[in-house]
């Protein structure tokens, strides 16, 4: 790794100055430092300083994972620095957001679950082997070509129509855009964002996945409440795999029958992908009706254009979608 | 703005199976360079140096971690702990039931388990088999592995 400077803030307000008072050419936060130490083994980023954020906290009289008394909806307030580990535990997120705490147990192993955090998640590059290996000079790091679309692209996007083809690595982007998440941030001139609006698609510029300007840094996170909410991943490997397609899944539902829906999809395009054609056509299932309950899920990779090697992607999405449908309805995925 | 900064070297406190540690590394030196090559405790191995194999596993408050993605500064005012804290009995479950073969993973592998023995509600969410997916073993083809944290969890370790 390239030698750097620790700064280590006492508040985001300084990691914020840090990032932007131009005292080192490349000053970077670090989280949990997962990807981040990646990046910087492998070449591909070589920081002068780092900004060292793992220990802050938005509210000190509660950190971690807590209710917003003062708010009517309910919502549910979560410190960026809060682990993979401990979103996938609380008995809050569990009960109030149980797909979210599914997808946070779903990813990756003990051992970088204790370390990876919220923010880090959301804001991790991606994991396209092209974009991880130096020699490939790629969209993503300047380059003129990405050699996924001639290439590997067993793992690549299935939705979104380039000009890069990776797909969003986070789990919990997809989760927390049906929980209607806001984006806390300070160092600029706004406040909150809306997760949805934290991605951009590569048409909107390929060499970030973010929308973060210079100096911004994100404190925490809020979520309204979804409890009939679920998560499911196909994986090649049952433990510590990436997924091939995952689905989340939140209803409204009465007697058995679901009066709405909304469902988002991971693995399939750069950005969590929402599927409005299955949101509608859920609506009026019973969701022990499985023949309707397969039909209504059956459009939900209508749209697709697949790569050489990921047409099993647009049969995978529909069975992940009505398993996490089950699922959110509280029944066996299968 | 008033911020240590710090060129080159740093000074980080920290405990060390049970004993108050403080090291002058690097700051880009990881936690396993330094248990490793400045405190002598070679029990904990490299393997892949990316997270996934999990030969470098050592508990920090408690909690498995990648000590080869843990920089040194993160350990600062940490409890770390790792294989050279374990006792003998506590492996012996692991033994009994052929969890070790070559040996390379095994350290990490004794972190994990015993982590799994100490922390019971994990099992809640999680089977012994996700729980254990961060340490590769390319010996024992893991049912050792796995019986041994069943045979520890109902002996405590002492199998």
């Amino acid at each position: 790794m390239n030698p750097f400077t620790l700064i280590r803030p006492k508040t985001f307000e300084q990691a914020s100055q840090a990032l932007t008072d131009r005292t080192y050419a490349l000053p970077m936060l670090k989280a949990g430092g997962m990807d981040l130490l990646d990046h910087m083994k492998e070449g591909l980023l070589a920081p002068d300083a780092l900004v060292d954020v793992r220990r802050l906290t938005h509210n000190s009289d509660a950190p971690g994972i807590r209710r917003m008394v003062s708010d009517g909806e309910g919502r549910i307030e979560v410190d960026a620095m809060v682990t993979l580990a401990e979103l996938a535990s609380n008995d809050l997120i569990k009960r109030e957001a149980p797909m979210l705490a599914a997808a946070a147990a779903s990813a990756a192993t003990p051992q970088v679950r204790n370390v990876a955090t919220l923010a880090g998640n959301l804001l991790q590059r991606p994991r396209c082997w092209y974009y991880r290996k130096e020699q490939f000079d790629c969209l993503k790091k300047g380059g003129d070509r990405c050699y996924a679309v001639e290439g590997e692209n067993k793992h690549h996007a299935i939705f979104g129509r380039g000009p890069c083809y990776i797909v969003h690595p986070s789990n919990i982007a997809p989760p927390l855009s049906l929980l209607d998440a806001r984006v806390h941030v300070i160092g600029s001139d706004r406040d909150t964002l809306k997760i949805t609006d934290l991605f951009h698609s590569p048409g909107e510029g390929v060499r970030d996945e973010h929308t973060l300007k210079q100096g911004e840094v994100v404190t925490h996170i809020s979520l309204r409440p979804e409890q009939t909410s679920g998560f499911y991943a196909i994986k090649e490997k049952q433990s510590f795999d990436w997924p091939l397609v995952f689905a989340c899944v939140a209803l409204r539902l009465s007697q058995g029958r679901i009066d709405s829906a909304r469902v988002c999809a991971g693995a399939v395009a750069p950005v969590p992908w929402p599927l409005p054609n299955v949101e509608q056509s859920l609506i009026g299932v019973h969701i022990d009706d499985d023949d309707d309950l397969h039909n209504a899920c059956a459009s939900a990779a209508d749209g697709a254009i697949p790569l050489a090697q990921n047409e099993y992607k647009v049969r995978l999405l529909p069975i992940a979608v009505r398993r996490a449908v089950r699922i959110a309805a509280g029944r066996p995925a299968l | 703005m008033t911020m240590p900064l710090e060129p080159g070297q740093i000074e980080v406190a920290f405990t060390l199976n049970g004993r108050e540690v403080v090291v002058v590394v690097d700051a880009a030196a990881r936690l396993l360079d330094t248990l490793r090559y400045q405190l002598g405790l070679t029990g904990t191995k490299e393997g892949c140096g990316e997270g996934e194999c999990g030969a470098c596993t050592v508990c920090m408050n408690g909690n498995p971690v990648n000590s080869c993605l843990v920089p040194i500064f993160q350990a600062r005012g940490c409890k770390v702990e790792t294989v050279e804290s374990v006792e003998n009995e506590a492996v012996f479950a692991l033994l009994g039931s052929g969890g070790t073969q070559c040996g390379a993973c095994t350290p990490g592998v004794v972190m994990t388990v015993l982590w799994i023995v100490k922390n019971r509600d994990v099992l809640e969410t999680h089977s012994v088999r996700e729980l254990m997916a961060g340490n590769l073993c390319r010996c024992t083809d893991y049912d050792g592995i796995i019986n041994g944290v069943d045979r520890a969890a109902a002996t405590g370790g002492a199998g």
